[in-house]
C-alpha cells in the first residue's frame, strides 16, 4: 500500500539509504538476458558493465542474473567476449 | 540604537546579525549593494559566513539550495531580471521545503529595460511556493528579514522579503537595531531537520517522482503554504514581545470608522498614509490597507475586513498582463466571491517602472472611491493612474 500525502515525509525526501532496492527496474525490460553457465569463462566482464548490479556474483563467481532489477539493455551480452558468448538476448515474454 | 541606514544597508545589517551560514549571491542593481555591503562583512571577519561568489543568480539560487539541504541557515539578495533567472530554482527550494531568506528589491521587469520600482518582478513569482513579505520602509525590512529567518525554519518554507528599488532599497532612514546579542539569542541554533550532512541518517533529496506519487508530495507543500500563517503570526507576537515593534499579516490605517478604503502595498503605502491623514482633517472618513504578507495570502482576514467598507479602491503596482487587472485587484475579487457583502471595488493600477505617484495623486482616488463609495457604481473597473494617454 503507498502512502497517502499525510504520512509522506515533507519535501519528497527519501528518509532511509538503499530503498532503490524496492524498485524493481526489472519491470521495464522488453529483451531479458539468457545466462549459459556451460560456456562462461568467468572473466566477470559482464559484472563491470551492468548498469543496474543485475549479475550475480557468489564467490568470486558468476551464478546468473537478477531479473527484479536487470532492464533488459543488453550490455551483458554485448561486452560477453565473443568466443564465450555465455549471454544471449531473447524477447521477454510477460 | 538609532542609526540612519538605507533600505538596502538595513537588510545587510539584519543578515550580519542573523550571521547565516552561506550566502551565494550575484549583483543586480538595485539590490546589489545588499550582498555587496555584507560581502564586505565577510571580508573584515564580522561573520562566519561562507560567501560564494556565484557567476550568476540561477547559480545563487543553486547554491543556496545545496547549503539549505546540507542544513544551514542560508540567505541572499536580488531584484527583477534577477529573480526572474532564479525563477526555475525558486520552485525547487519550496518544493524541498528549504528555509532560505531572499532580500528583494522590487523593480519593473524587462523590457523595455528599467531599473526601478514596481512589483511585477515579485509578484511572477507568487506561484512558486514562497512565503512573500511586502515591507513598506527601512525599519520594517529591517525587523522583517530577522523574523524571516524564523519563519522559514518553522513553516519550513523559503521566505521573500521585499522593498521598493530606489524609493526604498536607496532612500535613507531612521531606523531602531537591535543589539547584535539580542538578534542571536532570538534566533538561536536553527532547528535539527533532515539533511544531507547528517551521515547517521542519510537520506535522499529530490529524486525523480512520478506519477505514483509527485500528486501526493505536491499536496504535501501546498498545506505547508496553507498551514504557515500561524507561523508568520506567532513570530511577530513573539517578536512584539521581545522587541516591541509589531508587523500585522495586514496592516490598517485609521480603518475604525472608514467608510470607505484604499489598498497597496510597499512604499506607496507609506505616502497614502499621508493622504489619509490630510482627508481626515477635512472629515473625510477614508483609511488604508497594506498587504504585508500575499503568499501565503490572508484571504478570511481580507474577507472579514473588506466587507465592512462601502467601496474599496485597490492600488497595483504591477499588471497581470490577462485582462483582469493588477495583482491584488485580481485576487481581491476572488476573496470577495464568497463574502456575504461585496463592496464595489476598483483597480487603480500605477507606479509602473518607477513612476512617482503623488499626494495628489492618490488623493484623488480616495475622492473616486468616495464617490463609488455613495453610488455604489464602478464604472471602469482597471484605470491605470498617471499613465499618459
Ligand atoms: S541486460 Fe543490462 S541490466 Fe540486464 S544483466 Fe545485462 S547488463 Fe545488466
Ligand atoms: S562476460 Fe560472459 S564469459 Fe565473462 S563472466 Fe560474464 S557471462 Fe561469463
Amino acid at each position: 500500500m503507498k502512502e497517502g500525502w499525510r504520512k509522506l515525509p515533507l519535501g519528497a525526501i527519501i528518509p532511509e539509504a538503499g530503498s532503490a532496492e524496492k524498485f524493481h527496474t526489472g519491470d521495464w525490460r522488453s529483451e531479458r538476458p539468457i545466462y549459459h553457465p556451460d560456456k562462461c569463462i568467468q572473466c566477470l566482464i559482464c559484472f563491470i558493465y551492468c548498469p543496474d548490479s543485475a549479475i550475480k556474483v557468489e564467490d568470486g563467481k558468476v551464478v546468473g542474473i537478477d531479473y527484479d532489477f536487470c532492464k533488459g539493455c543488453g550490455i551483458c551480452a554485448k561486452e560477453c567476449p565473443p568466443k564465450a558468448g555465455a549471454i544471449t538476448m531473447e524477447r521477454e515474454m510477460k | 540604537m538609532i542609526v540612519a541606514r538605507t533600505g538596502n544597508e538595513a537588510m545587510a545589517e539584519a543578515m550580519r546579525q542573523v550571521n547565516p551560514d552561506v550566502v551565494a549571491a550575484y549583483p543586480i542593481t538595485p539590490a546589489t549593494e545588499i550582498v555587496q555591503i555584507f560581502s564586505s562583512f565577510v571580508h573584515d571577519g564580522l561573520v562566519d559566513t561562507k560567501f560564494v561568489a556565484v557567476e550568476s543568480e540561477h547559480s545563487a539560487m543553486s547554491a543556496c539550495i545545496g547549503a539549505a539541504a546540507a542544513g544551514a541557515r542560508v540567505m541572499t539578495g536580488t531584484a527583477s531580471q534577477g529573480l526572474a533567472l532564479m525563477h526555475e530554482m525558486l520552485f525547487i527550494a519550496a518544493a524541498l521545503r528549504l528555509p532560505i531568506v531572499l532580500c528583494v528589491v522590487n523593480r519593473s521587469l524587462s523590457a523595455p529595460i528599467n531599473i526601478h520600482c514596481d512589483h511585477s518582478d515579485t509578484l511572477a513569482s507568487r506561484d512558486s511556493g514562497w512565503i512573500q513579505i511586502y515591507t513598506e520602509n527601512s525599519q520594517e525590512a529591517y525587523d522583517s528579514v530577522i523574523q524571516a529567518v524564523k519563519i522559514s525554519e518553522r513553516a519550513l518554507l523559503p521566505v521573500m522579503v521585499t522593498i521598493d528599488g530606489f524609493i526604498i532599497s536607496h532612500g535613507m532612514e531612521r531606523i531602531d537595531i537591535l543589539d547584535d546579542r539580542e538578534v542571536r539569542e532570538y534566533l538561536g541554533e536553527p532547528p535539527k531537520r533532515p539533511n544531507l550532512l547528517d551521515i547517521d541518517k542519510p537520506i535522499t533529496m529530490g529524486p525523480l517522482d512520478l506519477q505514483d506519487y509527485f500528486f501526493e508530495h505536491k499536496r504535501s507543500e501546498i498545506e505547508g503554504m496553507n498551514t504557515s500563517l500561524p507561523h508568520i503570526e506567532a513570530v511577530a507576537r513573539e517578536y512584539k514581545e521581545r522587541f516591541g515593534r509589531y508587523y500585522p499579516v495586514i496592516d490598517t490605517y485609521r480603518i475604525d470608522d472608514a467608510e470607505v478604503a484604499v489598498m497597496a502595498m510597499g512604499s506607496a503605502a507609506g505616502t497614502a498614509k499621508v493622504v489619509v491623514d490630510r482627508m481626515r482633517e477635512k472629515g473625510k472618513k477614508v483609511g488604508l490597507i497594506r498587504m504585508r504578507v500575499v503568499r501565503p495570502f490572508p484571504k478570511n482576514y481580507l474577507k472579514e475586513l473588506i466587507q465592512g467598507f462601502a467601496a474599496v479602491g485597490i492600488m497595483d503596482r504591477s499588471d497581470t498582463l490577462s485582462t483582469l487587472g493588477g495583482h491584488l485587484y485580481v485576487e481581491t475579487r476572488a476573496v470577495l466571491y464568497r463574502a456575504s457583502h461585496q463592496p464595489p471595488i476598483k483597480n487603480y493600477i500605477y507606479g509602473l517602472g518607477g513612476r512617482d505617484i503623488s499626494l495628489e495623486e492618490i488623493e484623488e482616488i480616495f475622492e473616486e472611491v468616495l464617490e463609488i463609495g455613495k453610488s455604489g457604481k464602478v464604472t471602469e473597473p482597471v484605470v491605470y493612474k498617471g499613465v499618459r494617454e
